[in-house]
């Protein structure tokens, strides 16, 4: 297998877009001539020299390709794109839609990536050994056919929306999911090994989400079903299982309904704390607002002037209005 | 003397009232009274004919703070050189203006390789996500009077963002077969605050805060009759979830009309979806349609000429040349957050007011210019503040009611002397970008 070598040379002032990293791009080509190879900028366009140093050649096929990238890529998107074979190796940090639309080969992500990785994933394995934002493996907007087939593997947390539409394939979570998990999924294994904060397989149609730690608050169109011995990692256990989405069509089989289900392990049951969205405090202390008065002491400051010295010094994002209330009552 | 002009549209909310009657003075130069409008929609008209505190030419921000005049001439070409010198400039706004200025703004993005996009990326954005996942049933405002009896209102309190809504067309109005009005229509209110609309409803559902979906998904299997898990739901009686989805399904014709309480509330697109899926499974039992509650006069407008001319109708980045679209990656905020363009330009809203603080920084960190009428917390902190003419009340112009409903807006008054409309001056920008990317 031949190897590839790119290090970022010059980190993009804004961020770049390199669809053509990908071993479908790269194999029979020499290294000047993936130098040549177009990556994009806002409405620029550039080579991949201009902002990599490229090493050894592509392989005879895609196949015999390997990609290894190395230095601060935190600001690449696309990388992987659309890949059908060969392998991927990124030393850092990636962004967005690494492995969007990935049919196979493989793609391992030592640090963290962005939000809409593995959208439309159709095949192939992506591993993550950091975290994955928001979209993993979800379908693009408006398509109803989310991750079709492969493997994703997360060793770290996973944001919302993880799964949306998804129709086949496994995901394997190692930390905690945010909310949103296997929305509209009809079909594919989902496992997550930390707690999932609510809202788990809403409108599910079919497939399977086991959920190893626990779950925020279970949707109250999901019937708890009775307790099964299920084998996971080669592990016989015993899960509670619910079965739903309710409110949502389902298809029969041999005179069977078949519903979603969510594995929970015995025991595990629902954390107590209700999941209330928590947001920055918006209001000020006494001692916060002794301080504003002294610092616009006589001054007739601006709504905009009062609130941004507010983020600066108390790290509070308020509204104009209620900024304008508090200057109103200062006054009085 | 005066003079009365009649069928006047009402440039402030979606809805577009259309029955206003204008009263100025002979030369058609000061607005005198404004007859059959809300508050709201009233003092926008008095407002903007009071000429005395307006600013009525373009300003540049100077370094110690303060605003310069400039001419016209000057803030076009400041505009244009910012529009082709940025790598990714951002276009923003669009909600306050007509089609016909939306279209010449698109012409310039698509020159620019800009992203556009309107205030649905912190309103109605995510609506329009959920409409691309499953669709919608919709009908027109027309419909809702002369047919509607079962109102849903979810997450939106009308009698306060659009005050002759409830007059006009869902709870009060008796239309062809409606002919008792209020009397006839059973009024769900989801909502979790008691509301001046709430006040009007027969069942309110109090919805414990970020907890609307599954309150919508248990309602679903309400109407399909399944059980449901546990004894309150999302704040809510199990046996009120029950009786409000009896209450829907015995209707002869639904609407359920949507707003900020779900769109940007925890959950967002799935929300929506959530509710059409509702509406749709309702449609089972009986006429169901769903109608979200647009905020600005023409939002609508900007979605459906952005759809017709790039196929997406919000957060549209042009940057490739070609249309992309994913609100999370090219929605306005998104980028600001993650620092992704480096020119702003604002053209009939005031994100300086709505956006994050992190956000509204960064504006002021970039070069940018602000289209508005009025002085806003956006114009102070953007280099250049262009004033332009009211559209609908001193320049008429397309606009698009909430329910796509397209209705032309009329000019009332002359703007004060010199002034150019959103149009004229998008006009002269898009003549000098030509000029600039010829060369």
């Amino acid at each position: 297998m031949d190897i590839v070598k790119l290090t970022l040379t010059k980190v993009p002032d804004l961020y770049l877009e390199a669809e053509n990293v990908t071993p479908d791009h790269f194999a029979g080509k020499t290294a000047q001539q993936i130098g040549e190879l177009h990556v994009h900028l806002g409405n620029q366009t550039a080579k991949i020299s201009d902002y990599f140093s490229v090493e050894g050649k592509g392989g005879e096929t895609a196949a015999d390709t390997k990609i290894v990238i190395a230095g601060p890529t935190d600001k690449v998107k696309y990388i992987g794109m659309k890949m059908t074979a060969g392998e991927i190796e990124v030393q850092g940090n990636t962004d967005m839609y690494t492995a969007a639309w990935m049919a196979g080969g493989k793609i391992h992500v030592k640090g963290n990536v962005d939000s809409f990785c593995a959208i439309g994933m159709t095949g192939g394995e992506f591993i993550v050994d950091g975290n994955a934002k928001n979209y993993l493996a979800a379908s693009y907007r408006g398509d109803w056919r989310g991750m079709q087939g492969g493997k994703v593997t997360v060793k770290g947390n996973a944001g919302s929306d993880t799964a949306t539409f998804m129709i086949g394939g496994t995901i394997d979570i190692g930390g905690n999911v945010d909310v949103h998990l296997g929305t509209h999924a009809e079909g594919g294994k989902i496992i997550i090994r930390g707690n999932a904060k609510g809202r788990v397989g809403g409108q599910m149609v079919k497939g399977d989400i086991f959920v190893l730690g626990q779950v925020e608050r279970m949707m109250p169109s999901y019937i708890l079903k009775g307790e099964e011995e299920v084998e996971l990692d080669g592990k016989k256990q015993m899960f509670q299982v619910w079965i739903g989405d309710m409110g949502e069509r389902h298809a029969k089989r041999k005179g069977e309904v078949i519903y979603g289900k969510i594995y929970v392990p015995t025991g595990a049951g629902e954390t107590a704390a209700p999941a209330i969205h928590t947001e920055k405090r918006k209001k000020l202390t006494d001692k916060q607002i002794e301080h504003l008065k002294e610092a616009f002491k006589d001054q007739e400051p601006t709504v905009q002037q009062v609130r941004t010295y507010i983020y600066d010094t108390f790290d509070v994002d308020m509204k104009p209005m209620q900024v304008s209330r508090l200057i109103d009552g200062i006054k009085r | 003397m005066s003079k009365t002009v009649t069928d006047v549209i009402c440039p402030f909310c979606g809805t577009l009232c259309d029955d206003l009657v204008v009263v100025t003075d002979d030369e058609g130069k000061k607005i005198l009274s404004v007859e059959n409008a809300c508050a709201i929609g009233a003092e926008k008209f008095l407002h903007s004919s009071d000429h005395s505190h307006r600013v009525t030419r373009p300003r540049k921000l100077q370094e110690d703070g303060s605003f310069k005049e400039i001419t016209y001439e000057e803030a076009i070409e400041y505009t244009a050189q910012m529009l082709v010198n940025a790598k990714k400039p951002s276009m923003y706004g669009w909600s306050s203006t007509n089609c016909e200025s939306q279209s010449v703004g698109h012409e310039i993005a698509e020159l620019c390789g800009a992203l556009v996009d309107n205030t649905a990326a912190v309103c109605h954005g995510t609506t329009l996500v959920a409409v691309q996942n499953v669709g919608i049933p919709s009908c027109t405002l027309g419909e809702v009077k002369n047919r509607a009896d079962r109102i849903i209102f979810w997450g939106s309190n009308p009698a306060h963002g659009h005050p002759r809504h409830m007059s006009r067309y869902s709870i009060f109005p008796r239309g062809y077969f409606t002919g008792k009005g209020q009397k006839q229509r059973k009024i769900i209110v989801v909502d979790p605050r008691c509301t001046d609309t709430s006040s009007l409803a027969d069942v309110h559902l109090q919805v414990e805060q970020g907890y609307d979906y599954e309150l919508l998904q248990a309602l679903r299997a309400a109407v399909r009759g399944q059980e449901l898990t546990g004894d309150i739901i999302a704040g809510v009686p199990k046996e009120k979830v029950y009786e409000a989805a009896e209450m829907l399904k015995s209707g002869r014709f639904g609407v359920i009309f949507f707003g900020m309480g779900v769109t940007q509330s925890l959950g967002k697109d799935h929300n929506i979806d959530a509710a059409i899926m509702l509406t749709k499974d309702l449609n089972d039992y009986t006429k169901f349609s769903i109608i979200a509650m647009r905020g600005h006069y023409n939002v609508t407008g900007s979605g459906q000429v952005l759809g017709w001319q790039f196929g997406f109708p919000y957060s549209v980045d042009l940057s490739r040349g070609f249309a992309r679209y994913n609100p999370g990656e090219t929605g306005t905020i998104e980028v600001l957050k993650r620092k992704e363009i480096d020119a702003m330009f604002v053209l009939g809203s005031d994100p300086g007011a709505h956006f994050p603080m992190q956000c509204v920084k960064e504006i002021s960190k970039l070069p940018s210019v602000a289209i508005d009428p009025h002085i806003t917390p956006t114009t102070s902190i953007c280099k250049v503040h262009v004033p332009v003419a009211f559209v609908g009340v001193e320049v008429g112009g397309n606009c698009y009611r909430m329910d796509n409903v397209p209705i032309e807006s009329r000019k009332v008054v002359e703007p004060p002397e010199g002034m150019l409309t959103d149009q004229q001056f998008l006009e002269g920008v898009l003549k000098r970008v030509r000029e600039l990317k010829a060369n």
